[in-house]
């Protein structure tokens, strides 16, 4: 195969799976944002907590890289209920820039918390040793790594389009992210629905954060460093909570990132920014989002 | 306000008119302000460089005040414009033109003309994206400054610029005493013409568009002129104030036009409190003064306490420090108008 052939299969390969993992990690914060318009900044700090999970429970517990990743998820999804029934829920009615605030505090909180307890350099782990070698199929060779992520990413992507589309809980996220108002008339509690998916998007973002420990790096800066990612997942895919959007949105970037790095990577994250900056111009409400 | 409130019921038109008077006469508290700002000098001699950085950044609060506080644009980003005027004053004295104070004439024009470029995306957007178009405005300037390093220095920043003697006859000297008035004298200069326009009947129309973005069209106010208007007046603020600090440390670093650094801005005028004038100098005073001691003590953990300070501020004060002080002192008025009742 020419050379040019096996690049490109590998920035496709590399690229869809970063996508994944963004799109698993954002997901929450575009359905939340849709549903309740509050704009929750500290996303991130869900998702850095969830890698700190997995990270303390294989250095001191002894645990196994794949087992730790549930334990993430409950963990973090638990950490985000208390988190919204005390400091969340007064803000649905309050301007947005109070919503930024209050989550940018937060944010800021995260992260010296993260550094006081976990230091502040970056965290690695040693993946077990089936994660760490590379396949060959055929001319193409992949990391076993980049294939967890890629299908852990698939699955998760497939449950939350079943869950939303094909079960009475998602119709009624549907139906709450469409019209507030009218979802409570019929008699949907939506702040139940409000809470539990919140607790579940929250999940997702520290299993993504745990999950991608190896691709995303971990140290206390995560936060906002990956805070551009998910507002433009968020931007692009539609503020007003468009899932198909979202995960549109998180291929576009996670290919575009990854096709960037690989063939001209002295631009940075230029590129990223100013198709943000193009998008936001041309459709303030997201390439897939509704007017 | 309230107290003028019935009489502007009475007689609509010519009350209206004193009352708007009315708020723009100069306060008791101003003139204390600005002598403490002067008495800093005399007091504190040790503390001057940190009052210079207090005051520069107090202007630079005072510009978001102006698009957040009174025109209802919240920005993510608003350090492009002060990264603007930093490092057009930094430039200029790189390569010869050492003269300060048309240094600063120059970044504020700079400045205004980036306003000028953004207004018009600005004006068209609200809400979430608006915020993402500052954030994404900021951090492609970001890179930009980080990638041009031949140009801008990169990460090092714009190190060893020098300034002439202000005027001819002052040199910045070591213990930063021609900096720190130079700086007062500006920044009470540009408060001057910033409380002319909160004042005018646009600083008016602006608090209308706040209060009720869909009514003021109604009234004939063309929302998209104001706010590109405000947009700019505030840029041209911000590049003075970026500039006035690379004169007076004599660098210019890459953490100027950091994201970080707008969101620095914003806290500080949230905790000082928004469309107030002052709480842009309030807020920075207490950033400013909380760092300097609690980063001498712990560094690292420095941000946990300003995100404490934030939520806290969001939870339980209406509009910062200012309002909180607002809120109390009518607090006590009331008590003291119902009279000595057990």
């Amino acid at each position: 195969m020419p050379p040019i052939v096996i690049g490109i299969v590998q920035v496709l390969f590399d690229g869809v799976a970063f996508g994944m993992l963004l799109f698993v990690m954002s997901v929450g914060l575009s359905i939340t944002l849709g549903m309740m318009r509050f704009a929750n900044l500290a996303h991130g700090s869900f998702a850095m907590l969830g890698g700190y999970t997995t990270t303390t429970l294989m250095r001191h517990a002894g645990w196994s890289f794949l087992a730790t990743l549930p334990v993430s998820f409950v963990l973090i999804a638990a950490v985000s209920v208390v988190l919204e029934r005390v400091l969340y829920r007064r803000m649905y009615q309050a301007k947005e820039l109070d919503q930024v605030l209050l989550t940018v505090g937060i944010i800021y909180m995260s992260i010296a918390g993260a550094a006081y307890v976990w230091g502040p350099e970056p965290q690695a782990i040693s993946l077990p040793d089936y994660l760490t070698v590379y396949r060959t199929v055929g001319w193409f060779s992949f990391s076993t790594y980049g294939a967890l992520l890629l299908a852990v990413g698939t699955v998760l992507t497939l449950a939350i389009f079943f869950g939303l589309e094909r079960t009475r809980f998602g119709a009624m996220i549907r139906a709450a992210v469409d019209d507030r108002r009218v979802a409570l008339g019929v008699g949907i509690d939506v702040n139940r629905v409000f809470t539990i998916t919140f607790a579940v998007g929250s999940g997702l973002a520290g299993l993504g954060g745990a999950l991608g420990i190896n691709a995303l790096g971990l140290d206390p800066s995560f936060p906002i460093e990956y805070l551009v990612f998910f507002l433009i997942v968020v931007s692009i895919g539609g503020t007003a909570g468009s899932v198909k959007g979202a995960l549109a949105a998180a291929l576009l970037l996670g290919l575009s990132d990854t096709a960037g790095k690989y063939y001209i990577p002295q631009t940075g994250a230029f590129i990223i920014y100013v198709v943000m900056l193009l998008v936001m111009l041309w459709r303030p409400n997201g390439l897939f989002g509704r007017a | 306000m309230t107290a003028a409130e019935p009489a502007r019921d009475s007689a609509p038109a010519p009350s209206a008119v004193a009352d708007f008077r009315a708020q723009a006469r100069w306060q008791w508290y101003e003139p204390l302000f600005w002598l403490g700002a002067i008495a800093w000098y005399f007091l504190l001699p040790t503390y001057l460089p940190l009052g210079t950085q207090i005051l520069a950044t107090a202007l630079f609060a005072l510009s978001l005040d102006l698009i957040l506080g009174y025109g209802g644009i919240v920005s993510l980003g608003h350090t492009t414009f002060f990264g603007v005027g930093a490092y057009t004053a930094g430039l200029l004295a790189r390569y010869g033109w050492q003269e300060p104070i048309s240094c600063l004439v120059a970044a504020g024009l700079l400045a205004a003309f980036a306003g000028w470029i953004c207004s018009f995306v600005i004006v068209r957007v609200q809400g979430i994206a608006l915020l993402l178009v500052t954030l994404g405005i900021n951090l492609v300037l970001y890179e930009a400054a980080n990638k041009a390093y031949k140009i801008t220095g990169g990460a090092d920043g714009l190190q060893g610029i020098e300034f002439s003697p202000l005027l001819g006859m002052f040199h910045f000297d070591m213990l930063g005493r021609t900096a720190y008035l130079y700086t007062l004298i500006v920044v009470f200069l540009v408060f001057l013409v910033a409380r002319r326009i909160v004042y005018s009947p646009f600083g008016l129309a602006l608090r209308g568009m706040r209060e009720n973005w869909k009514r003021m069209p109604a009234l004939g106010a063309g929302l998209r002129r104001h706010g590109a208007l405000i947009f700019v007046l505030s840029a041209a603020i911000a590049g003075i104030a970026g500039a006035l600090l690379a004169e007076s440390v004599q660098f210019v670093a890459l953490d100027s036009l950091a994201v970080q650094r707008s969101v620095d801005v914003l806290t500080m005028l949230i905790v000082g409190g928004t469309g107030v004038l002052y709480g842009s100098f309030v807020g920075a005073v207490v950033y400013m003064v909380a760092r300097d001691q609690l980063a001498d003590l712990n560094p690292a953990y420095w941000y946990f306490w300003i995100g404490l300070m934030l939520v806290l501020v969001v939870l339980f004060t209406r509009n910062g420090v200012v309002g909180a002080l607002a809120d109390s002192a009518a607090w006590v008025q009331r008590k003291r108008g119902r009279g000595p009742a057990p």
